[in-house]
C-alpha cells in the first residue's frame, strides 16, 4: 500500500511541475489584463524566454544569469507591445498576435545553433527529504526554486491586487481608465509597467521549460502553452488563486495523457488535450451570460485603447 | 522653462492616400528590419534578402508556388475583412479552415471510390458549410451569451486541431497506411484540376477570385455591406439606425467561416490530396496579417496575400540556401504587422514641428 501512495505522490509532484509554466505565464498575464491590456503575445514572449534562458546557460554556464536573462528578454520583447499599444495606440489583439508570430520566428532564428546541445542539471532542493518521506516527499520536496516561487506567486498576486495601493490603482485603471486618469493616475505608465511585468513572467515561464522541465532547446517548444495560459486567465475569471487551481487541473490533464495507458483509460488523448479549451469556453459562457457577473470579474476596459487628449 | 518642440494633434479626417501608402511603408521598413536581423546573424543582408524575396519567384515554378500559397491566404483574409470591418474579432480562422477541411475531407473519403463531375463540387460545398458552422459557434455565443468572440474563436482553433489529429490517427486513418497519421489519398475526381502540367497551381484560385469579386459586390453595392461598414465605424449609429446587430454578427461570421472552410477544402483537394495532421501552415493566423495589410479592401487583400505568400516561399528558399529555420518567415510576418500597425499612428495623428519661437527663449 505504501508503494501505491508513493506513486500517487510522484504523480502529484509531476502534475505540479507541469503546471509551473502555466502559473507563471498566467499570473503575469493576469496583471497585464487587470490593467485593461489584452496581450495575446504570451506564447511569443514565453518562447523568447525559453531560447534566451537556454542560450545564456550555454554561453555563460551560469544558471542564475540564464534565469534572470530570460526574464529580461521577455520584458524587452514586451516593450515592443507596450510601445505599439500604449504609445502608438495600436489594436491590442492584432499587436499581440504579431508578437506571438514574431517571437516564434525570432526564437527559431536565435536557437538555430543551440539545437541538440544537452541542458545542464538544475539544482533541486531537499532531495534527501523527497526520497525519505513517503507520499508527501515527492509532493513537497525535490523541486527547483522556480516551482516554489510559482506556487507562492498566485497568493502574492492576490495580496498585491487586493491589499496594496498599487494593486488598487492597477484595478482602477483596468476598470475605468478615464476616471483613473481624472484622479491624476498616469494610465499609460501603469499599463506599461503591467505589460513589462507580464513579459518578464512569461520569459520566466519559458525558461522553466528550457532549463528545468525539458532541459534542451527545441523549435516551438512551448507548444501552445502560452495559449493555454491565456485561456487559464479567463477560466480563473481573473482571480489569482483560481489561476493556481486551474493550472493544476490543466497540468493534471497533461500528466494524465502521459499515464493513460498505465491507468487503463480508454478516452482518446486528443479529447483530454482539448478539455482545457472546451472548459474555458464553458466558463466564459457561464460568466458572460449574466452581465452583473461579468462586470464583477472582467476588467471592464480589457483590450480597449485609451487616449488622453493633451 | 519647458519648451514644446513637437505637438501631436488628432486628425479630423483620414487621408485616403496615406491610408493606402502606409502598407507600402510598412513593407519597406520590414525589409530594412529584416536586413538588420540578417546582418546581426552574420549574413550579407542584401544577399540574404535576395534569397528570401527574389530567388523564390525567379522562375515559373516559383511563381506558381506563390499563387498556390496566396490562394488560401487571400480567401481567408477576404472573409475576415467582413468580420473586422464590422468590429467582430474573429481570430479563429485557422480553426474554421481545419474544420472545413475535416468536413470536406470526410465527404471526399466517402467518395474515395466514386468518379464523377459532381464529386468535387459536393466536397467544396461541404467544406464551406463546415467552416461556416464552426464560425457560428463564437458568433452565437457572442450574440446570445455575450461572450468574448476573440477568446472563443481562439480556443476553438485548438479544438479543431485536436479533432483533426484524432481523426487521422484513429477512425479515418488509411487502412493500408501502416499506421501513418494520414487518410487515404482522395480519388482523382475529388481533386482540384491542375491548371498547368508540372506546376501545382490549381483551380482553387478561381474560387478565390470569384469570392473576391462577390465580396466587393456585397461590401460596396449592397445594404448589408453598408450596415457592416456603419457598425464598424460606430456601433451607436448602427443601433440608432435600427440595424439588426445580432443578425449581422452571425452573417459576418458565417461569411468569414465559409471562406476559411473553402480555403481548407482547397488545400486538401489541391496541393495535399488527403487529410493529415498539418493541413495548414497557420494560414488562418497569417491571413489576419493579410487582411490588415490589404486594409480590409478586396483589391488591397489580393496584393497583400501575394506579399505575405512570398514570406512563406522565402523562408523555404532561405532554409535551403542560408540554413536558417523555416520559422524565419514568421519574423517577417510579425514585423510587417508591427510596422503597419505602428505607422497607422500617422493616419490618426499629425505631428507638428513647432520650432523655437523668439519670445519663448
Amino acid at each position: 500500500m505504501s508503494f501505491d501512495l508513493n506513486f500517487i505522490g510522484i504523480l502529484i509532484g509531476a502534475i505540479m511541475a507541469s503546471s509551473v509554466p502555466l502559473i507563471l505565464a498566467a499570473s503575469g498575464e493576469l496583471i497585464t489584463e487587470r490593467s485593461g491590456v489584452l496581450n495575446l503575445g504570451v506564447e511569443g514572449m514565453m518562447i523568447i524566454g525559453a531560447i534566451s534562458g537556454f542560450a545564456l546557460m550555454v554561453i555563460t554556464d551560469n544558471l542564475f544569469l540564464a534565469v534572470i536573462g530570460s526574464m529580461l528578454s521577455g520584458l524587452i520583447i514586451s516593450i515592443i507591445f507596450g510601445l505599439l499599444t500604449q504609445s502608438l495606440l495600436t489594436n491590442h489583439v492584432a499587436t499581440g498576435l504579431a508578437l506571438t508570430i514574431f517571437g516564434i520566428g525570432m526564437s527559431a532564428m536565435i536557437g538555430k545553433n543551440f539545437v541538440g546541445i544537452p541542458g545542464k542539471e538544475f539544482p533541486l532542493l531537499f532531495i534527501n527529504l523527497k526520497e525519505n518521506v513517503p507520499f508527501l516527499g515527492p509532493i513537497l520536496f525535490g523541486h527547483s526554486i522556480i516551482l516554489y516561487f510559482a506556487f507562492l506567486l498566485p497568493f502574492l498576486t492576490n495580496y498585491f491586487l487586493k491589499k496594496t495601493k498599487i494593486g488598487l490603482i492597477i484595478r482602477a485603471v483596468g476598470d475605468s481608465p478615464t476616471s483613473a486618469s481624472n484622479q491624476g493616475i498616469n494610465v499609460t505608465l501603469v499599463r506599461y509597467s503591467c505589460i513589462l511585468y507580464g513579459g518578464a513572467m512569461c520569459g520566466l515561464a519559458g525558461a522553466y521549460l528550457s532549463l528545468i522541465y525539458t532541459p534542451q532547446w527545441i523549435e516551438n517548444m512551448t507548444g501552445g502553452r502560452g495559449w493555454i495560459a491565456l485561456a487559464l486567465v479567463v477560466f480563473a475569471t481573473w482571480s489569482p488563486i483560481k489561476v493556481l487551481i486551474g493550472a493544476l487541473i490543466f497540468g493534471g490533464i497533461t500528466i494524465l495523457q502521459l499515464h493513460m495507458q498505465a491507468v487503463g483509460l480508454r478516452i482518446p488523448v486528443q479529447l483530454l488535450s482539448a478539455l482545457p479549451y472546451i472548459m474555458t469556453i464553458i466558463v466564459l459562457v457561464v460568466i458572460s451570460r449574466d452581465s452583473r457577473k461579468i462586470k464583477l470579474n472582467t476588467p471592464t476596459s480589457l483590450g480597449q485603447i485609451f487616449y488622453k487628449e493633451k | 522653462m519647458e519648451v514644446q518642440l513637437i505637438k501631436i494633434e488628432k486628425r479630423n479626417d483620414v487621408s485616403r492616400s496615406i491610408y493606402f501608402l502606409t502598407p507600402v511603408l510598412a513593407i519597406f521598413l520590414t525589409l530594412f528590419g529584416g536586413g538588420i536581423i540578417f546582418f546581426i546573424l552574420g549574413f550579407n543582408p542584401i544577399e540574404a534578402l535576395k534569397f528570401f524575396f527574389i530567388t523564390p519567384i525567379s522562375d515559373l515554378y516559383g511563381l506558381s508556388e506563390l499563387l498556390v500559397k496566396a490562394t488560401p491566404l487571400c480567401l481567408i483574409a477576404i472573409g475576415l475583412s467582413f468580420c473586422f470591418k464590422s468590429n467582430n474579432w474573429n481570430i479563429g480562422a485557422e480553426g474554421q479552415l481545419i474544420f472545413g477541411g475535416i468536413v470536406g475531407g470526410g465527404v471526399a473519403l466517402l467518395f474515395y471510390n466514386h468518379d464523377g463531375f459532381y464529386v468535387l463540387p459536393i466536397i467544396i460545398l461541404s467544406g464551406a458549410i463546415g467552416g461556416m458552422l464552426f464560425a457560428m459557434i463564437p458568433a452565437i455565443l457572442k450574440t446570445y451569451f455575450n461572450t468574448n468572440e476573440i477568446l472563443v474563436s481562439l480556443m476553438l482553433v485548438y479544438v479543431a486541431k485536436l479533432l483533426l489529429d484524432y481523426l487521422v490517427v484513429g477512425p479515418w486513418s488509411n487502412p493500408e497506411g501502416f499506421n501513418f497519421p494520414e487518410t487515404r489519398q482522395f480519388s482523382e475526381s475529388a481533386k482540384m484540376p491542375i491548371l498547368f502540367d508540372g506546376l501545382r497551381i490549381h483551380a482553387g484560385i478561381f474560387i478565390t477570385l470569384i469570392t473576391v469579386f462577390l465580396s466587393w459586390l456585397i461590401l460596396y453595392k449592397t445594404y448589408l455591406g453598408f450596415q457592416i461598414k456603419v457598425s464598424g465605424l460606430s456601433l451607436k449609429t448602427a443601433k440608432y439606425a435600427g440595424f439588426k446587430g445580432k443578425t449581422m454578427i452571425i452573417i459576418v461570421f458565417m461569411i468569414s467561416g465559409a471562406c476559411a472552410g473553402l480555403a481548407g477544402v482547397g488545400e486538401i483537394t489541391g496541393p495535399i490530396g488527403q487529410l493529415h495532421r498539418n493541413i495548414s501552415p497557420d494560414y488562418g493566423f497569417t491571413a489576419i496579417i493579410v487582411a490588415f495589410l490589404g486594409r480590409l479592401n478586396p483589391v488591397g487583400i489580393i496584393f497583400a496575400s501575394l506579399i505575405v505568400a512570398l514570406t512563406y516561399l522565402g523562408a523555404e528558399t532561405a532554409q535551403i540556401f542560408l540554413q536558417v529555420p523555416k520559422y524565419t518567415g514568421q519574423v517577417f510576418q510579425g514585423m510587417i504587422l508591427f510596422f503597419l500597425l505602428g505607422s497607422d499612428y500617422l493616419l490618426f495623428f499629425k505631428i507638428k514641428f513647432l520650432g523655437l519661437k523668439k519670445n519663448e527663449l
